[in-house]
């Protein structure tokens, strides 16, 4: 493999971009739409539907907010106030977060690698519409006015047909299958792509602290998201079958759904929470102007949050009455988990330390953020003491307690993300004055809404209630929660506003407009479908920082060094690199765009609808139409082994 | 009462830090039932535990909030290498093994003590004079027994005062969680399996009380009430209520005896000397000496009382006891009858 730092001459330049352009086109319109796999545009799918849902479980939860803004309301009923806050949990877990830091981890990985694009593009795209069609079916149930209504955990027995007889539970229990799919399949992407897709000179030491947390994430997909599909699958089996896995009077048990919920639901809250620490490691030191500070530190300690985070799970049955020596174990594991957060704590504080903050948007978020998650981790502790816990769980308390990290902790750096990364994105800069107005409206009516929860967790306010009493004391501090929430919402439309204004009017982005060190900044904004058309060359894990003249790879005749330069863009080709040294070792092609993801797709929705109106001819059409394209998916023409 | 003096003054001194306004409402709030304000042992040993945890916990929060600030807003010496950042202060790994590291893990380490020896303090059993009580939960009510006495009732919890207690929690339907934030932390009622909350009281009087795990529609209210007595109260009580009450002498209320057992009432509720044996809702003997109706969902008054029996739907929306249609006379009989099974 040679280096070369030449650039190709300027009439040849412009007969080279119309070459790409013919390489790497894809049909216009509805068309392109339906069938692109460029990680790009699937990300920023990703994260626009994402914020769709977001912006729809923001209005269920003002709603809520609504009904118990005083006492005796009647805004809502029960069924209606039990279906919403039911969605809320499940449109933020499933819809919003989980799939928002997939978006993130779709536009960036391959970029922040030097590379052109995800290890899997069709099965990314795969992932993409799986999302979207899951969210659909589960939204679906509003439609029929069956909406899920037994909490986004849906406890058994309550949930068992018995109690339950209407359709409302299976749109959640196949609904959690359905986007699980996605969630595992997007997980395999990313395990794959961080480790084979990474350009020469990346080894795994000088891999950017993102796509660490997301690798770590990925991890925690797979060992966990098996685990919460076999308690759906349980479930949908007791409840369409007649089974009695969970039922207790038929030699079932409740608890072992409480198990297998929670051995997911737990490292849940830290797939969630892992990326989001990522994205704010890499942002600081960009505005401190440094490097991150103890990078093998911090990329041990989210490897090590990702391991423990499977020890965590009895810490939501404390109140199960589980022996207490078990129980202990689990509070000490839960006590353990601070010190790998404490490490990433010291990291910023030191990052900071020794460099010179530049205040921007971005930089705001992760202040936000720090200062959340400070509490939030508190009171995280806090809970793990068994006998606390005792007293405050499913109490307000835990409500304030996990907004402070799932809320706060993971929102606000997504919203730093976003003023950071869209910019590259879209090539305009958001504004920075809208940007700064809608922080410090979202950091106030964050800390309106949700500190005064805590208080009413301490003064007996169980969660889950669809109204409360009067002269309880529990009033003036839900009015003031209520009126923090509209600010918190009104906040975040600030945001939205500005992306929409900063598409017609924001500043020329530039190529790396934060003077950033990561590979994504070295291509232009947006960047070409190819994303560079040679593959860099990196010395360092700040590439952008120490190589003035960042060097690119030449591509040579044989099959590992074929897809590097030029020739690789112009032939859709992106290098694959052995896993721990980045050396090359093979070449692969880049699928064209297809309707087979979709089809696919589509496919296992009419599965799912089938289970849900218990037809079997749907449930077949479905299974023949996925089984198809599947065959076709896998099938080599003549065309594809060229 | 130099006593409650004495908290008030304890609780301005803890005034500083973040949670001050946990400790004032706490406070002043006197209806609200705060673990903040204990009458049981075990809550009274929570309490002090979280007093612990809040004085580490605003520490901690100064501190690193503090270094947050400091770092963030100060120029670092040896400026001029803008991306290599300033040379000053500790090292990276000295931040981050002394901070992120060793730090925590003493404080960590603090409450985990305090954790096993309160964890084991709690569960402990006492072994003599314990007063034992069988609660089950039903949606949306408890059932409440007491096997020695021999007594039946609902959604009101009589302790003596001071004596060991142990309440054993079962369930009916689903998963229910029996918790009284003044005397003691929560505990599920799971099918199939019996828990057993160990507390005592330390004070007479009346402390509320609600389910706390999410179990469908009326989950909101699902409330119930504890009655702290004088043992010498509480044996009076159970004596009592162990008796069937006596045979109504009154016209009108002998009258409502035969509206309850010949309507539907009877089919669901059972009154104890009477033909109503129906075991599906609560067991309403002893009805009239009780502080609420439906799972402390109102005061039990005969006003409230009418309003349910002829339709508890409008009250708690989704409860299992259908509209019962009762003529006006049927209905101040039947009022009459219940509120004078004392």
């Amino acid at each position: 493999m040679a280096l070369t730092e030449d650039r190709p001459s300027a009439s040849a330049e412009i007969d080279i971009e119309e070459r790409l352009h013919e390489a790497w086109a894809e049909p216009a319109g509805i068309a392109g739409f339906l069938t692109s796999v460029d990680h790009k545009r699937i990300g920023m799918r990703y994260i626009y539907t994402a914020f769709v849902f977001f912006f729809i479980g923001g209005i269920e939860a003002l709603i809520m907010r609504t009904q118990l803004a005083g006492p005796n309301n009647h805004v809502l009923g029960p069924e209606q106030y039990d279906q919403l806050f039911t969605m809320h949990g499940i449109t933020m877990i499933f819809l919003f977060n989980t799939p928002v830091l997939a978006g993130f981890g779709n536009y960036l990985l391959p970029l922040q690698l030097g590379t052109r694009d995800m290890a899997f593009p069709r099965l990314n795209a795969f992932s993409y519409w799986i999302f979207l069609l899951s969210g659909v079916f589960m939204y679906s149930s509003f439609l029929v006015g069956h909406a899920p209504d037994g909490g986004w955990f849906s406890y058994v027995p309550l949930t068992s047909r018995h109690f339950s007889p209407g359709v409302n539970l299976d749109f959640w229990g196949l609904g959690v299958m359905f986007v699980g799919i996605s969630t595992t399949v997007g997980a395999v992407n990313f395990i794959v792509s961080a480790f084979k897709m990474r350009c020469p000179g990346m080894t795994v030491n000088r891999m950017p602290i993102f796509v660490w947390s997301m690798l770590a994430m990925a991890f925690m997909v797979i060992f966990a998201v098996p685990s919460v599909t076999l308690a759906s699958a349980l479930l949908e089996s007791d409840r369409l079958f007649g089974t009695a896995f969970y039922s207790a009077a038929h030699g079932g048990s409740a608890l072992l759904y409480q198990h297998l919920f929670w051995f997911w639901g737990h490292p849940e809250v830290y797939i969630l929470f892992v990326p989001a620490m990522g994205m704010v490691s890499t942002i600081i030191p960009v505005f401190a102007r440094r490097p991150l500070a103890g990078y093998l530190w911090v990329a041990t300690s989210l490897i090590a949050i990702a391991f423990i985070s499977f020890g965590v799970w009895v810490h939501h049955m404390f109140a199960t009455g589980l022996p207490a020596m078990a129980m202990a174990f689990f509070a000490g594991v839960g006590l353990l988990i601070a010190v790998p957060s404490g490490v990433q704590f010291m990291s910023w504080i030191a990052t900071m330390w020794r460099g010179r903050v530049r205040w921007t948007t971005p930089m705001l978020f992760c202040m936000g953020f720090a200062f959340i998650f400070l509490l939030g981790g508190i009171t995280g502790v806090m809970v793990s003491v068994l006998p606390f816990d005792w007293q405050v769980h499913d109490s307000y308390f835990v409500v304030a307690h996990f907004h402070y990290v799932l809320n706060g902790a993971v929102v606000f750096p997504i919203f730093g993300a976003l003023y950071y990364w869209l910019p590259k994105m879209t090539g305009r800069m958001l504004s920075e004055r809208l940007g700064r107005l809608s922080f410090w409206t979202m950091a106030i009516g964050f800390n309106v809404s949700f500190f005064p929860m805590h208080i009413l967790g301490f003064l007996g306010m169980p969660r889950r209630v669809y109204t409360y009493s009067s002269g309880l004391g529990w009033d003036g501090l839900n009015l003031l929660a209520s009126i923090g929430g509209f600010l918190f919402g009104l906040g975040t439309a600030l945001t939205l506003l500005n992306v929409v204004v900063s598409r017609f009017k924001g500043e020329p982005a530039g190529p790396n407009p934060w003077e950033a060190d990561t590979l994504e900044w070295a291509t232009t904004s947006p960047p070409p479908h190819y994303n560079f058309d040679r593959i860099p060359v990196v010395t360092s894990r700040h590439p952008l920082w120490d190589q003035p003249e960042l060097a690119y790879a030449e591509s040579g005749e044989e099959e590992a060094t074929r897809a590097y330069g030029l020739t690789g863009a112009l032939e859709r080709q992106t290098p694959i690199s052995t896993g721990l040294d980045a050396a090359p070792e093979q070449t692969m092609e880049i699928p064209r765009d297809t309707y087979l993801p979709l089809l696919v797709a589509l496919g296992t929705a009419v599965i799912f609808l089938g289970l849900l109106a218990k037809a079997i001819a749907v449930g077949a059409v479905g299974v023949a139409l996925a089984a198809l394209a599947l065959v076709r998916w896998a099938w080599r023409t003549e065309e594809d082994l060229r | 009462m130099t006593e409650p003096r004495a908290r008030r003054a304890r609780a301005a001194l803890r005034l500083a830090g973040p949670a001050a306004g946990v400790v004032v409402l706490g406070a002043c709030s006197r209806r609200a039932p705060s673990t903040l304000d204990p009458h049981g042992s075990a809550a009274a040993r929570i309490n002090g535990v979280w007093w612990l945890m809040l004085a580490l916990a605003v520490a901690v929060f100064a501190v690193v909030g503090g270094l947050l600030l400091v770092g963030a807003f100060r120029r670092p010496r040896g400026e001029g290498d803008e991306t290599a950042g300033g040379r000053d202060g500790p090292t990276d790994t000295t931040w981050i093994l002394a901070g992120g590291v060793i730090i925590p893990t003493v404080i960590l380490l603090v409450l985990a003590v305090d954790t096993v020896r309160t964890t084991r303090a709690l569960r402990a059993a006492a072994h003599a004079g314990v007063e034992h009580v069988e609660v089950v939960g039903n949606d949306w009510w408890w059932e409440v027994r007491y096997p020695r006495e021999g007594v039946l009732t609902a959604n009101e919890v009589h302790i003596p005062l001071g004596r060991p207690i142990e309440i054993g929690l079962t369930t009916k339907d689903v998963i229910h969680s029996f918790w009284v934030p003044q005397l003691a932390g929560k505990l599920d009622t799971i099918p199939g399996q019996r828990n057993v909350l160990r507390f005592k009281a330390t004070r007479t009087g009346t402390y509320r009380g609600e389910c706390l795990q999410y179990c469908g529609l009326q989950h909101a209210n699902m409330g119930f009430l504890v009655v702290v007595q004088s043992p010498a109260d509480f044996a009076t009580w159970a004596a009592d209520n162990a008796q069937p009450p006596p045979t109504p002498s009154d016209p009108l209320v002998a009258e409502g005896e035969q509206v309850f057992t010949n309507q539907p009432c009877a089919g669901c509720h059972t009154i104890r000397g009477t033909s109503a044996t129906g075991t599906r809702g609560p067991d309403l003997t002893h009805f009239g000496s009780r502080l609420a109706i439906g799972a402390n969902a109102v005061p039990n008054t005969a006003a409230n009382l009418g309003a349910w029996v002829s339709n508890s739907q409008d009250v708690k929306p989704g409860n299992l006891m259908p509209p019962i249609p009762l003529s006006g006379e049927e209905l101040r009989a039947v009022v009459a009858y219940l509120e004078g099974q004392r």
